[in-house]
């Protein structure tokens, strides 16, 4: 059965084709064989046992990537019970990947998927290391099935919320860092000392401090949320000193030094509906993202509220309303999140090879009044259910039939 | 109520935070009428009577654009005047006066002013610190003797992005923490000092109330702790009201002896029995608005709407007998279990079995874009086959909600005679794309997107938030 449905192959012929990775195509068909994309373009022959989808009309795009939440990771957001996303008694909580706390049968999967967004970040929060995000399609019976890449970073929180965790200042925080970054280099080249006890205590666990290697080397992104500019600054500063791979998110007052995130080379992760001032940021505003773009940094858009991340349409919307040029809104939810997550040569894009997460819509992806109308994840049709358009059949008539 | 970055605790935030009432007697209808022998006691004085005055403006003439009326119209290339705070004229051609100020409105649309029912503005203002907490009186499980417009703080810098989103009018509620939370408060959505400069005049007060799992969470130490405790508390709470009510409407009629002790938990619930005040019933699931339906039937009120009725959708013929409102979300769910039948068409199956339904916030970044809400609930209806119509879907944020807050007569449509709370948009309303340009409230030009000298800024914000364009 499962050979069967990897062997399918799928034509989705006449639409209007936005690859992303380059520019969009009127009248193009999107091969899709063996959970891949087989091909793109105006002029590719559909093999006679292909199954057909006429997209005259339709547009065109890859699955959506929302690079915030806890998918998998919380059902009920007031029943702990349901929720896997935080680590409690591990303030830097570095070996802690979220993985396999994700429920593959969590009802936020279909309603999310449904609506076009195809893959997701799975967040870890809390702490002032908080753990490993892993990045996951939102279709398959297990995690196994699910995993895209894991660990995708090391997140930590630099925010005004990290605070606690480091003896209730700012300050602390940047040197409780620094420490354990330097314990953990440290316990990597004495690790013989470390198990005769020879060395005076570390900053973390030995498990935390060697998560952190790689993250250390570069190999895997510094993923920290920091919103003040002084906060986003001493981000920076830290990812200097210690050569970090460093990506951003929430970063509400980035804006304001845009051209140094840009000099940084360091990617952002925004929200763009997040404008209520805070102490942490009071000068969050509508126009970040579209500010960062102009600047040259690279953004990714987020809709961070897990149960509707199928808002992620919305957000990039109002990102355009509020200045972000409609093709960069497009590429900071699908190809921009797939760069920053280290992904791109599978994902986030319309061309041959890649993962065939396609999404057929009836207009503007970011419209209110735009259908989902095919859903394909890892080439497989998505059948467009959850429990809420089960909720909905049932109630339609009043009184409802049980 | 504060949204945390990664957004996990923004949903357990909210469970305290939600909840709705409405808010405010008219004129001075919640005080026992008085009499001469007792013109020296509170009763008699007035209670903190709305300052509201209208701005004088010149008038404006709207032309050339799309004028959604939310009275059933929909006018292209339409034209809208008004002077005095007073909508004059709509139609395809409208003559003004030599001196009015006249606005090209070709490409945009016109509606009337948006209206949150349920809003905690100024009661949890940002920057959202303890200081500004003043939403949930969480100290007993009924408080029907707080007003928020006692906790409103005018200079919450939440107000100028609200406005910016084409708001005109809300209902400022107290939280849901309680069973019956206080009275909320009507309030003009315009630059102010004080919350009396922003009093709807002659808008009733509302009674906020909530059902399930916020009151019995809160008091499970001291009770309410379960549902059956949560209804056994309102009927306490109205039982009481009854007679309390029934010793002053004597007393009113006789002046015979004293007058009865003032208890203003109690006086607030005689005006609700009294049809007086409009209660606004935080409550979600299906079952449980049943319960309060029949409470209502017990007690001989009515319930206004109930807000959030996440699943209001199972019950749409009952609401629809009972005359009472639906202020709903277009697709919040599943931060707590009664919040877990949300679903999409849940305006529109409503609208479809007669129910009055509204689009609500109960958020502060909700509350700026209430179009875009209401158009995500449209068009959720449209694609499940229930043909809601644009003039239906605005009603949901303007002709609705005013009903629910007892000043239709007044706001809601953009008819002569209304008043002229008017948003001119850069595109139609329902469009992921469309901002809103200019808002006038009152016939006040509190807000122009393209005129720095019509963005309204906060005490707060001086100083210390930068203003568009602005770097520090």
């Amino acid at each position: 059965m499962i050979a069967l449905i990897l062997a399918q192959t799928i034509a989705i012929t006449g639409g209007t084709v936005y690859p992303v990775s380059g520019p969009k195509l009127e009248h193009a068909t999107v091969l899709i064989r063996d959970g891949k994309i087989a091909a793109v373009g105006t002029t590719v022959t559909v093999p006679p046992d292909a199954t057909r989808i006429d997209a005259t009309g339709k547009w065109v795009t890859p699955g959506l990537i929302d690079g915030a939440g806890q998918m998998g990771l919380v059902e009920i957001g007031a029943v702990p019970g349901t929720r896997e996303g935080s680590l409690r008694g591990d303030t830097i909580a570095a070996a802690f990947n979220v993985a396999e706390g994700v429920n593959p049968a969590s009802q936020v999967i279909p309603v999310t998927r449904v609506e076009g967004i195809t893959t997701a970040l799975a967040t870890p929060a809390g702490n002032l290391v908080s753990g490993q995000a892993v990045l996951l399609d939102l279709a398959g019976a297990t995690i196994e099935e699910m995993m895209v890449k894991s660990p995708v970073a090391i997140v930590a929180d630099l925010s005004e919320n990290g605070k606690d965790d480091a003896g209730g200042t700012r300050a602390g925080i940047a040197e409780r860092l620094r420490g354990v970054f330097r314990d953990a280099l440290e316990y990597e080249r004495r690790k013989t000392d470390f198990s005769r006890a020879q060395m005076q205590p570390l900053g973390a666990s030995a498990r935390d401090l060697e998560a952190l290697l790689p993250m250390l080397h570069g190999q895997l992104p510094f993923l920290t949320i920091a919103n003040r500019r002084s906060d986003i600054e001493t981000a920076l500063r830290l990812a200097r000193e210690f050569k970090l791979h460093l990506v951003l998110g929430g970063a509400q007052e980035a804006w304001e030094i845009a051209g140094e995130i840009a000099a940084a080379g360091v990617p952002v992760l925004v929200e763009p509906l997040d404008n209520i001032p805070s102490y942490d940021a009071l000068g969050v505003r509508y126009e970040n993202a579209a500010l960062l773009a102009k600047a040259g940094v690279k953004v990714v858009l987020l809709e961070t509220d897990t149960h509707n991340s199928r808002n992620l349409k919305q957000q990039a919307g109002n990102a355009v309303s509020y200045g972000l040029p409609w093709d960069q809104a497009l590429r900071a939810v699908t190809l921009s999140p797939a760069e920053v997550f280290g992904v791109a040569d599978r994902y986030g894009s319309l061309e041959a090879g890649k993962v065939a997460n396609v999404v057929v819509w009836s207009g503007d992806p970011f419209e209110f009044s735009t259908a989902v109308e095919h859903v394909y994840i890892r080439g497989k049709e998505i059948p467009l259910k959850s429990r809420q358009t089960e909720l909905f059949e049932r109630y339609r008539k009043l009184p409802p039939s049980y | 109520m504060k949204r945390t970055w990664w957004a996990f605790t923004a949903s357990l935030s909210l469970v305290v935070a939600c909840a709705s009432g409405q808010a405010r007697p008219a004129a001075q209808a919640t005080v026992p009428a008085p009499a001469a022998a007792t013109e020296t006691t509170s009763v008699n004085r007035p209670q903190y009577p709305s300052t509201y005055h209208r701005h004088a403006n010149p008038p404006v003439l709207v032309k050339n654009a799309t004028i959604m009326t939310a009275a059933g119209q929909q006018i292209a290339n339409g034209s809208i005047l008004f002077r005095d705070g007073r909508i004059v004229a709509v139609g395809a051609t409208v003559v003004a006066p030599a001196e009015a100020v006249v606005v090209d409105g070709t490409g945009k649309f016109v509606t009337p002013g948006i209206i949150d029912d349920h809003s905690h503005l100024g009661v949890y203002a940002a920057p959202g610190t303890d200081a500004e907490s003043d939403g949930n009186e969480a100290t007993n499980p009924v408080t029907a003797e707080v007003w928020a417009e006692h906790s409103f703080w005018p200079q919450d810098p939440q107000i100028p992005l609200a406005i910016a989103g084409g708001i005109t009018t809300i209902q400022a509620l107290p939280g849901s923490a309680n069973l019956i939370g206080g009275r909320s408060a009507v309030l003009k959505l315009i630059p102010a000092r004080t919350v009396q400069e922003m009093k709807f005049p002659g808008a009733p007060y509302g009674l906020k109330m909530a059902c399930g799992e916020n009151p019995k969470r809160v008091y499970r130490n001291r009770g309410p702790s379960t549902r059956m405790g949560n209804m056994a508390g309102y009927r306490a709470a109205f039982i009481q009201a009854e007679g309390y009510r029934e010793k002053w409407d004597k007393w009113n009629k006789t002046h015979q002896g004293d007058p009865p002790a003032r208890d203003l938990r109690l006086e607030s619930l005689a005006e609700v029995l009294r049809g007086h005040m409009l209660v606004q019933n935080h409550c979600y699931r299906a079952d449980e608005m049943a319960q309060m339906l029949d409470l209502g039937h017990e007690f001989g009120f009515k319930i206004r709407s109930f807000h959030h009725a996440v699943e209001s959708y199972k019950i749409a013929d009952l609401l629809a007998r009972e005359g009472t409102a639906v202020s709903v979300w277009a697709d919040w769910w599943g931060f707590k279990e009664e919040a877990m039948d949300g679903i999409h068409e849940n305006a529109a199956l409503n609208q479809a079995a007669g129910v009055r339904v509204i689009i609500h916030s109960d958020d502060p970044s909700g509350i700026q874009r209430l179009n875009q809400e209401a158009a995500k609930a449209m068009y959720a209806g449209q694609r499940a086959g229930i043909p809601i119509t644009e003039d239906q879907a605005l009603r949901w944020v303007t002709a609705n909600p005013a009903w629910a807050l007892g000043i239709d007569s007044i706001v809601g449509t953009l008819e002569p005679g209304k008043m002229a709370d008017v948003v001119v948009w850069s595109a139609d309303p329902f469009s992921v794309y469309a901002k809103a340009l200019q808002v006038y409230n009152d016939g006040w030009l509190v807000f122009d997107r393209n005129d720095p000298a019509h963005q309204p800024r906060t005490d707060f914000e001086l100083g210390q938030v930068p203003t568009t364009g602005e770097d520090r």
